[in-house]
Order: C-alpha cells, then structure tokens, then sequence
C-alpha cells in the first residue's frame, strides 16, 4: 500500500495514543463517528483542512499524518544538508542515514530544529534591538546616566583639593543620578519581561493591539451579527485591558472596523461553507460568493482550522495588520522583505498572485501565498484611490515543487547575493 | 584663556564637564537647548565645540552641519558626545564632519586628551 493512503492507519494509532475514542475525536472535529471510522480504515482519501484539524487535535504535523514520522525525519534531514550546503551524492542519502542510524538521525534532526527556533528568537530579539524605540530611549537614559556618574565619581575620587561647596553638588548630582540609573533600570527591566512573555509582547502600540487580537484569536462574535456593530465596537475597545496607549486603541478600532465591515459584507457561515463545497482556493470562493479577493483572504485567515497567516499592508508598503503563523515571521519593526508576493501585488491592483513561498531559514514550513491589492477608499474624479495589500498565507504540504525563497527583514535574512538586499545581514557579519 | 561651548542637556554632566575644564583653565560657556546653539557658536567663535547629540530644540547633527555650512566654522574642532555609539551615528557624525566622536560613558581623562588633542596648537 502506497505510503500516503495509510494516512487514516496514522491516524488511528495517534488517536489511540492520545487516549481518545474514535466518538470524541470526530466529535471535536465536527464529522459523525461513522465518517471517521471510514478514513481510520483508508477507506476514504484525506487532505486539506480536515487533516490539518485532526493533526491539530491529535498535536501533531499533518506530514506526520500523511507520509509518516519517518519521512518527516528525512525531511527535516534534507533541509539539514542543503543548509549546510553538503551537494553531491551524499546529500542524496539522507533516507540511507535515517535507516541506518536511526537514533543519530533523530538527533541531527532535533538540532536543527532547536537551531531554526533559536534563529527565530535571535531575529526577534535583534528586531527589537535595532528598531524598538522604547528600549533605544531607555539605553541612552542609563548610558547617560552612566556617564554622568562616572565622571563625578572621578571627580570626587581624584581630586585632592575639592572645595566644600563643589563637593557637596558633585554629591547631590551623584545621589540624584543613582536614583535616575535605578528607575531606568527598573523600567527597562520591566520593559524586558514584557518581551519576555510572547503571549503579552506589547511594547509598542502595534503590538498591543497584536496581543489583544491574539487573546481574541482574531475573532470577534459580537461584530459578526448582523446590524450595526459601532456601540459593540466601542465596547470591545473599552473592555481590552491589554489596549493601554490611546494610540493602540486608535489602531485596534481600525481593525475591527476592517473585521465589521467584512463581517458584514461576508458572513463567516459562507465563507465556511464555500470552502466545504469547493475547497480552499481563494479566487473559486470569492466567485462564487461574488466577493472581492481581498476580503476572502482577509475572512479566511480567521478560520481556525486553516491555521493560517495574514499580512495587510497600506500603499506605502506599511504593515497595518498582521496574523502572525509559526514559519513566516513578519518584522515587528522596520521594512518587510520586499520579494513578498504582497509587495508584487501592491505594484498591480487587482490583479491577484499566488505562489508557493518558503522564508529563508524555513525551509520546514512551506505556504501557498495569495496576495492581492484593491482600492481602500471611495473612487472620485481625479482622484487616486488608497490601495490596500492583502497576501493569506495557508501552509502547504511539502509536493517539492519550487517555491519562492524570501526574508523576513534583511538584518536578519542569510541569504547571499539577494538582489534586494538594503542593508547587511547580523547573521553573516554578526551583531 | 581658551573658550569652549558646551552643548549638553544632561545638567549633572554639563557641570562635571564645566568643572573639569574650568581647572584645566577653560572658559566654560553652556547650553541645555540644541535650538539657538549655532547663533551662539558663530557670536561667541570658540576654540572648540563640544555637542551631544539628542538634544531638544535642534539636534547636535543639524547643529553640525549647520557650523561646517558656514565657511567660518569649517575648520573649528568639534567633539561630540553621544550615549549613542551605533556604527551609523558614527558614520553620520564623520559624515557631517565631526573632529571626534566620543561614546557615553567616556572617562574624565579620555575626554581632557581629546580636548587637548584637538585644540593643541
């Protein structure tokens, strides 16, 4: 039997695993019992967002589902090689090691993972470096404050003749320079440990309103009824402790204004239930519900089930919206990578893209980007309109077919001879 | 007896700067505010300038590229001083034609050398 249409016999045995009856798990998944027995005995194909849901229920990779632990092993194994540039037939071989060694190509395979995820967080970290504006003002305070101290001290220490008077200015600045040191330490301590925690990482007004739509999982009951939601959006605004400038409150009511108006125009109902009847292509279901691209792809990456990502970007290129998906790292701060699709889109309204992209660094976790840019405000005589980008992103089953290589930002993108390259990579020249 | 212009809105290291050079036989002059600083500097003609970088009104960059604008100023040394010490304010402050650029903390006796170094005639 071919490797892929044992996908129900995995399924099966992660089902046992996990200590769950066959009821339960198709009770969670939304299917009868009965239609789950089916797929458990190979009995019916599988694919798309309902093996992305049981792999999400059972906690695991849907290439884990379809092709087995073993191929994703020898997956990982291959990315492994061509990072480290190993070419030739040894390359070719990594099915032999995995074989052979199974217990050394485990580990090989865990490292490089545990090498992506500290990539991950020395990008985040040194995106927060070069750009956070909180934390620059907060290093100049201690420096300056450092300096100040410093050069008192010394002045105190090394002068034998200080008169009385100076000595006891040079003495007040000092005290009143260690309590400045202190709270600035403090601060930027806290300022730290806000970072620190992913769920709550708000330290700029856009990322509070990207932790505040994380909580709501990008999903907001009271704006999807029908009617008039401007006093249900005033309220959620209100209730959202986490929103805490004025600025991040300007900021989320924008997007939900965004969510409302899409809501409105296009339930979550027929979004779901297009997607069921055609699948989901973005173009087939914004035809048959005669929808505009753009707000399909905005409504599709609030499905839970698609696991997908979302980027929204103004016409200077600016990222005003962002749903963040494990494999595709958007900066918080500072420019994008200009090779997205979404940036091709933006330079042709209307016209919509889709391509396979992996991000450089990645190469695990492959998506299927949709990209489109439409006119954001009312048209007028002599009047050019404001023009959104919108690029979904769905994660893709590994085919090996070509996909495009980008960034995230090019600090922290390894990859040699880009042509849009701005500025030198920290991953080659160090920080 | 030389001259020099401090430009420096932190106080407590305006007035261990100003202490420092005044026994080094210096006539101190200090500004807390970047906005008039050049007017005083073109009045004032010191022998040296000694800026920091953020500073409110005008910043110590617009500052220094407005004194090497005027032909009179071209050549008077300027140091600055900066808790900003990235590769890019360096280059920048090159760029606008600083004499020396020194990184927040400095010690007293770093910055007496730089001074001496720049106004030694």
């Amino acid at each position: 039997m071919a490797v892929e249409t044992l996908t129900g016999s995995r399924i099966r045995e992660r089902r046992v695993i996990a200590g769950l009856k066959q009821a339960e798990l198709a009770r969670d998944i939304g299917i009868s019992a009965s239609y789950l027995n089916l797929i458990e005995h190979n009995r019916r194909r599988i694919g798309g967002k309902l093996l992305l849901s049981i792999a999400q229920r059972l906690g695991t990779e849907a290439q884990t589902l379809t092709e087995g632990a073993e191929a994703a092993l020898i997956a990982t194994l291959r990315e492994a090689a061509v990072e480290a540039g190993l070419t030739g037939p040894e390359a070719a071989q990594a099915e032999d090691f995995a074989g052979r060694f199974p217990g050394w190509a485990d580990v090989l395979a865990g490292t490089r993972r545990r090498v992506a995820a500290l990539e991950e967080t020395i990008e985040a970290l040194s995106d927060r470096l070069a750009h956070d504006p909180h934390l620059a003002a907060s290093m100049h305070e201690l420096l300056t404050t450092a300096a100040s101290i410093r050069s008192t001290a010394a002045i105190l220490a090394e002068t034998k003749t200080l008169q009385p008077e100076w000595r006891s200015r040079f003495h007040a600045n000092i005290n009143e320079d260690s309590r400045r040191l202190s709270e600035s330490a403090e601060a930027l301590l806290g300022h730290l440990n806000v970072e620190a925690d992913a769920a709550d990482a708000a330290g700029s007004p856009q990322e509070e309103v990207e932790a505040f739509l994380t909580r709501h999982a990008y999903r907001f009951d009271v704006l999807e009824r029908a009617g008039d939601t401007t006093d249900a959006l005033k309220q959620v605004i209100e209730e959202a402790a986490d929103l805490r400038s004025q600025a991040s409150r300007f900021i989320a009511a924008r997007v939900l204004e965004m969510i409302s108006q899409d809501a409105q125009a296009l339930p979550m109902q027929d979004v779901q239930g297009a997607i069921e009847t055609h699948g989901t292509d973005p173009m087939t279901v914004a035809r048959r519900l005669g929808q505009p691209v753009g707000r399909v792809l905005r409504r599709m990456a609030a499905l839970p089930d698609l696991g997908a990502g979302l980027v929204v970007c103004d016409r200077a290129g600016t990222v005003i919206f962002r749903k963040s998906v494990e494999g595709f790292t958007v900066p918080r701060h500072g420019a994008c990578c200009p090779l997205w699709p979404l940036f091709a889109a933006l330079a042709q309204p209307g016209t919509v893209l889709s391509e396979k992209v992996n991000q450089v660094g990645r190469a695990e976790a492959g998506f299927v980007s949709y990209a489109t840019a439409e006119a954001a405000t009312p048209s007028g005589y002599n009047s050019v309109p404001l023009v959104q980008g919108v690029m979904l992103l769905l994660p893709a089953a590994p085919d090996g077919a070509a996909s495009r290589k980008v960034g995230s930002t090019c600090r922290v993108c390894p990859q040699e001879g880009c042509v849009a390259r701005r500025e030198p990579s920290i991953m080659s020249t160090g920080i | 007896m030389k001259h020099v212009v401090l430009v420096e809105d932190e106080l407590n290291i305006a007035e261990a700067i100003r202490f420092l050079l005044s026994n080094e036989g210096w006539r101190v002059e200090t500004l807390a505010n970047g906005s008039n600083a050049v007017d005083v500097i073109r009045n004032a003609g010191p022998d040296l300038v000694m800026l920091d970088v953020m500073l409110p009104g005008k910043s110590g960059f617009e500052i220094l590229h407005d004194l090497r604008a005027d032909p009179a100023m071209m050549e008077l040394p300027v140091l600055m001083l900066t808790a900003r010490g990235q590769r890019s304010d360096r280059e920048l402050a090159e760029k606008a034609g600083v004499s020396r650029f020194m990184t927040k903390p400095f010690s007293n006796a770093e910055m007496l050398d730089a001074v001496r170094e720049l106004t030694a005639t």
